[in-house]
């Protein structure tokens, strides 16, 4: 532990990706990195790239940095340590449209415009834009692309944007750029988590988040862990405090029925 | 009388003859070096503009983009002299795309990011660099580039060196003093646009093109004005008809290439904005009809099922009037691609007899697999023949222009789909072809590579969690994953080829008067074939992988010389740079799979060779 503790903490992170990083470390990404840092007593350096199509392999896979926050626990090619938050992804609309959509399959999105994010050349899908797809409404989908422009505060938060300036119905979103980007939203907006879909139940709408390091990376991912169990409360504070929605995780739910 | 040292010479007495005459290059041509007189041609084909002949002023050498010089000192008895005479370093260890230009007696070399343009003094001993000019372009743009950070080179007009830069300038460099004449931003590239590819200069017109078609980019070509570098008009790939330069003159062959706002209605709601058909390949030009030709990538997003329709213009070849950019006619070979098949490969334009009539023709190696023959007057689809294995489509219809798809290799959300070929890299990338009017052949640098778009795992990308389809990219049947073929165009047919067990063929051709083709390996062998044969007649080991395009010209001593870059990169060839891992076959977008060996078999370089007999 020692020796790890003299070692700054390398972080590859995105310099412009509210709530979860920026150059100036106001994501709650950056506080959770600052807190577990000072538990370890050291301090973190940054390795700034912005989350493109190349940004494992040129940050984790080039070696100048050594942990990627916010990764689903479930991804490949990574070791991940135990998930810290899991979210959902969401409906946004604005609260005076008294919508009220509770699920994929509700008959009101077949007139309604629907925005989503795109995320170009990842060849991928986002599972509830995925299942909207299969129930026909493809025709219903705006795309908004999830990188903007570089020069562009916040790209991601274009799709909330147009929620509130009614240039769509309802936006799907993952939920902490909802919850984040709707606190900051000039009229009330409504954030609702997107149930599962029982006509695709192989798409999950719900993901457990990890902190991402090198498969050969073990011991920053054990000195992790502990952080974690340690920091928890901590950290769920910070999101609290950034508005992201975050579920119980199976982890908690297996430990409250064992109490 | 400017002095000069015969470095480049055995026969200095030529080059004092030569300099004496006021004539630098090609002794007995016109001060062009460029001629349509072509020894020893076919009867009845006819180029429609003049190839190069002592220099190289363009990027493919003439503006039917043939890539033929009719220069024969090097030819089929000599070439086994070929020597190397001069090595230049550019110092940059990336992809060495695209060839150097000669000018006079200068030779001209764009270097990969960040793009510095090297003028290079044929007159002294050791390929001496007279002057480096540096565009300081944008770092972010190395960021948002999809396939390592090449150049694909530069055009000759109106005493200036014209090329692109990666973060989306034109700039036009004295090709004097290496002083900048002007600078144009044509692009952003902080909406993930760049560009990559080398301008032709039309009647003092500058045509530029874009990339970035997997960022979501709007694609487009750019036409400047060559004294001034302001932009005259703007063709965007997608859109209205008004943004896409379509009016009353637009004549397209086949119904379904007409409509109105095609270019709107053919995508979900507003998606044209972000829908690619990006303009990064090779432009021809005919002068006798006043056309321009090219080729548009493929649409965005990647994710097929995200923008049902037509996806227009997308996957099109177009043809247009240089001064108004409006459109003449447009074929979109292949609706909705879902397999990354950018169709930007470059348009050969030859006139020669077919089926039994003269006819205008434009011949276009496809990414799809297809050579791809045309009426350049019309737009008439003319023959569509595989050169390499193809999947995923049967054959192409030539009375509707349709492609006949293979419904079974469709890729679909949550189901996994084999032996997709060609696979995203095409059965040709943007390197182009040569043809030669002495053999009627096309002289393809082809892949057989094939894919797998299998399972799906989560993935993560801005903030977002998601479900991602692997592609895996591995050598198609035949046990071979390079071809050199050479493409009899009369008979629709495969004549010989040169197989390569390990690698694509990633380097473009360049076809001679002295009957020998000449072409490079990824593994850094560069090669001289001999045309009708396809015997191996001489080849030499360079430094790194060839991913660049061979030229030839007329050094001021009279004699003539052969260069290539050795420079691994571009995008299957990014594999072989150190920061891409090859434990991950998914990786590299997918092609680590088929390119598994590259490092072993090469490094990086950033060589310009230059050889002689």
């Amino acid at each position: 532990m020692a020796a790890l503790a003299a070692t700054p903490l390398r972080v590859c992170a995105d310099p412009n990706n509210l709530p979860y990083s920026n150059r100036q470390q106001q994501g709650f990404e950056n506080k959770i990195v600052e807190l577990i840092a000072r538990d370890m007593g050291t301090h973190a350096t940054y390795y700034w790239y912005p989350q493109r199509g190349s940004f494992f392999k040129q940050t984790l896979g080039s070696g100048v940095c050594d942990l990627v926050m916010s990764v689903p626990s479930t991804m490949p090619s990574l070791a991940v340590t135990q998930p810290y938050y899991r979210s959902s992804y969401v409906f946004i609309s604005r609260r005076d449209r008294n919508l009220h959509i509770q699920s994929i399959e509700d008959p009101q999105l077949r007139k309604l415009k629907i925005g989503v994010h795109v995320l170009g050349d990842e060849d991928a899908s986002l599972p509830p834009v995925r299942a909207l797809i299969r129930h026909g409404l493809v025709r219903n989908l705006v795309g908004f692309s999830i990188f903007g422009t570089l020069d562009e505060t916040n790209p991601p938060a274009d799709l909330i944007k147009a929620v509130e300036d009614r240039k769509v119905d309802v936006a799907v979103a993952w939920g902490p750029l909802a919850g984040y980007f709707s606190r900051h939203s000039s009229v009330p907006l409504v954030v609702v988590p997107i149930p599962d879909d029982p006509a695709n139940p192989e798409l999950p709408f719900q993901f457990s988040i990890a902190i991402g390091v090198r498969e050969k990376d073990r011991a920053l991912q054990q000195t992790l862990n502990t952080e974690l169990i340690r920091l928890h409360p901590e950290i769920q504070r910070i999101l609290r405090t950034y508005g992201i929605p975050a579920m119980t995780l199976p982890s908690e739910a297996a430990r409250s029925m064992e109490n | 009388m400017k002095q000069i040292n015969p470095v480049l010479c055995r026969h200095s007495v030529l080059a004092i003859v030569a300099v004496a005459s006021g004539l630098v290059l090609g002794q007995n041509k016109a001060g062009s070096g460029a001629t349509t007189d072509i020894p020893g041609a076919q009867p009845n084909i006819h180029l429609v503009a003049p190839v190069a002949d002592g220099q190289w002023t363009m990027p493919a050498g003439d503006y039917g983009n043939t890539r033929y010089s009719p220069l024969d000192q090097i030819n089929t008895t000599n070439i086994h002299n070929l020597h190397v005479v001069g090595e230049v370093s550019t110092g940059v260890l990336h992809g060495h795309e695209g060839s150097p230009l000669v000018v006079g007696d200068t030779l001209y070399v764009v270097t990969p990011f960040p793009d510095k343009l090297m003028a290079i003094d044929l007159t002294k001993p050791g390929l001496p660099v007279k002057w480096t000019f540096n565009p300081n372009p944008d770092n972010r743009a190395v960021g948002v580039a999809c396939c390592d950070v090449v150049n694909r080179g530069a055009s000759y007009a109106d005493g200036n060196i014209i090329y692109n830069t990666l973060d989306d300038h034109t700039v036009a460099v004295d090709a004097n003093t290496g002083k900048l004449a002007w600078e144009t931003q044509v692009g952003d590239v902080s909406k993930g646009e760049t560009m990559t590819m080398a301008p032709v200069v039309v009647n003092n017109i500058v045509l530029v093109g874009n990339s970035g078609g997997e960022l979501g980019v709007r694609g487009k070509l750019v036409a400047l004005d060559a004294h001034s570098g302001k932009i005259l008009w703007t063709a965007y790939s997608t859109g209205p008809d008004s943004d896409v330069r379509i009016g009353p003159d637009f004549h397209p062959y086949y119904a379904k290439d007409r409509g109105t706002d095609l270019g709107v209605s053919t995508w979900n709601p507003d998606q044209w904005k972000m829908g690619g058909g990006t303009v990064w390949g090779w432009i021809s030009y005919d002068p006798e009809l006043n056309l321009i030709y090219y080729g548009t990538g493929n649409p965005g997003v990647w994710n097929a099922d995200l923008r049902p329709g037509d996806n227009k213009w997308s996957v099109t070849i177009w043809a247009r009037n240089p001064e108004t950019g409006m459109a003449k006619w447009a074929y979109q070979i292949e609706p909705h691609d879902g397999f990354d098949y950018d169709e930007i490969m470059e348009n050969v334009l030859v006139d020669m007899p077919w089926h039994g009539q003269m006819r205008k023709l434009l011949i276009h190696p496809g990414r799809t697999g297809f050579v791809f023959v045309l009426d350049r007057e019309t737009g008439e689809l003319l023959s569509a023949q595989t050169f390499e294995p193809v999947t995923w489509a049967k054959g192409f219809d030539l009375k509707t222009g349709k492609v006949e798809i293979n419904p079974d290799k469709q890729t679909h959300y949550g189901q996994t789909t084999r032996d997709i070929c060609p696979s995203s890299t095409g059965a040709k990338e943007f390197v182009p072809s040569s043809f030669s009017p002495k053999t009627g052949y096309l002289y393809i640098p082809a892949h057989n590579t094939c894919m797998d778009f299998e399972g799906e795992q989560v993935n993560y990308i801005a903030g977002t969690p998601y479900i991602g389809a692997r592609v895996r990219m591995y050598p198609g049947p035949g046990g071979y994953q390079g071809e050199f073929i050479a493409w009899d165009v009369a008979t629709e047919k495969k004549v010989w080829s040169i197989k390569d067990g390990s690698f694509p063929i990633y380097s473009g051709v360049l076809t001679t008067g002295g009957d020998v083709a000449f072409y490079g390996t990824m593994d850094g062998w560069f090669r001289a074939v001999d045309d009708r044969t396809g015997k191996i007649l001489w080849q030499f080991k360079t430094a790194s992988g060839i991913v660049g395009n061979p030229m030839t010209f007329v050094g001021p001593d009279g004699k003539q010389y052969v260069a290539i870059y050795s420079g691994i990169g571009g995008w299957m060839g990014a594999v072989a740079l150190p920061w891409i891992s090859t434990d991950d076959p998914y990786s590299g977008l997918g092609t680590v799979g088929a390119m598994r060996g590259i490092k072993a078999a090469t490094t990086p370089g950033s060589m310009l060779y230059v050889f002689s007999e």
